[in-house]
């Protein structure tokens, strides 16, 4: 009885991880610029490798196989972030420019010139 | 079950080998090899589950070690154009 339910629930977070999996990589080839598509590549990283591993842990039992389960799991939580920010920190050094609707600096800017702008109207 | 999984991954390795192609930067195409990395190390976890023998799980992880060093030099080569760059021995000069 317990094996069957250990069975389905473990290829429920298979399933999951499965589709996760393919949402990321849909989203790494539709996206369209470099920070974005990092944004879509962490998805397969965190929910969809974890969720699969989880259905694998599952079926392996409490076992070596767990434990080396477990250890790719850590692997993925501790490297995938470095790798992303590095990822992030060379494109940025390198010029690349995130793709913006509208820059929310130049918003800045102008909210800090219109107090300017009012104070020297009142002065006239 | 773990067929369904092994195929959503190799589609998965076709997008993002597709990204590798298309990508208009080089960090394009370093991200689209880590992700092709991820799905690789998944899909030697499963084809192993698949055929009944999980010490396929050992290659997985000596994979996953591989992947990330081999992505961070590509990265520190294309940031600094050396590899043995030093940011404290920079900071010196």
């Amino acid at each position: 009885m317990t094996g069957v339910l250990i069975d389905i629930l473990s290829w429920g977070f298979i399933l999951a991880g499965s589709a996760f999996v393919i949402v990321g990589a849909i989203g790494l080839v539709r996206m369209p610029d470099l920070y974005t598509r990092m944004h879509a590549a962490s998805v397969t990283d965190t929910v969809g490798a974890g969720l699969l591993l989880v259905g694998l842990m599952l079926q392996a039992g409490l076992s070596l196989v767990m434990l080396k389960l477990l250890f790719l799991m850590a692997l993925f939580f501790f490297m995938g972030p470095v790798a992303t920010h590095a990822l992030a920190q060379a494109a940025l050094g390198e010029d690349v420019k995130p793709l913006l609707h509208e820059d929310r600096r130049n918003r800045l800017k102008a909210k800090d010139a219109e107090p300017d702008t009012a104070t020297a109207e009142k002065g006239d | 079950m773990f067929t369904a999984a092994a195929i959503a991954i190799l589609f998965a390795l076709t997008l993002a080998v597709i990204r590798a192609i298309r990508g208009p930067t080089v960090f394009d195409r370093v991200l689209a090899g880590n992700s092709i990395g991820t799905l690789a190390i998944l899909l030697l976890a499963v084809v192993g589950f698949l055929n009944g023998r999980p010490e396929w799980l050992d290659v997985a992880l000596t994979y996953g070690f591989l992947n990330v060093i081999s992505t961070l030099a590509v990265l520190k080569y294309f940031r600094h154009g050396d590899l043995a760059y030093d940011a404290e021995e920079d900071k010196a000069q």
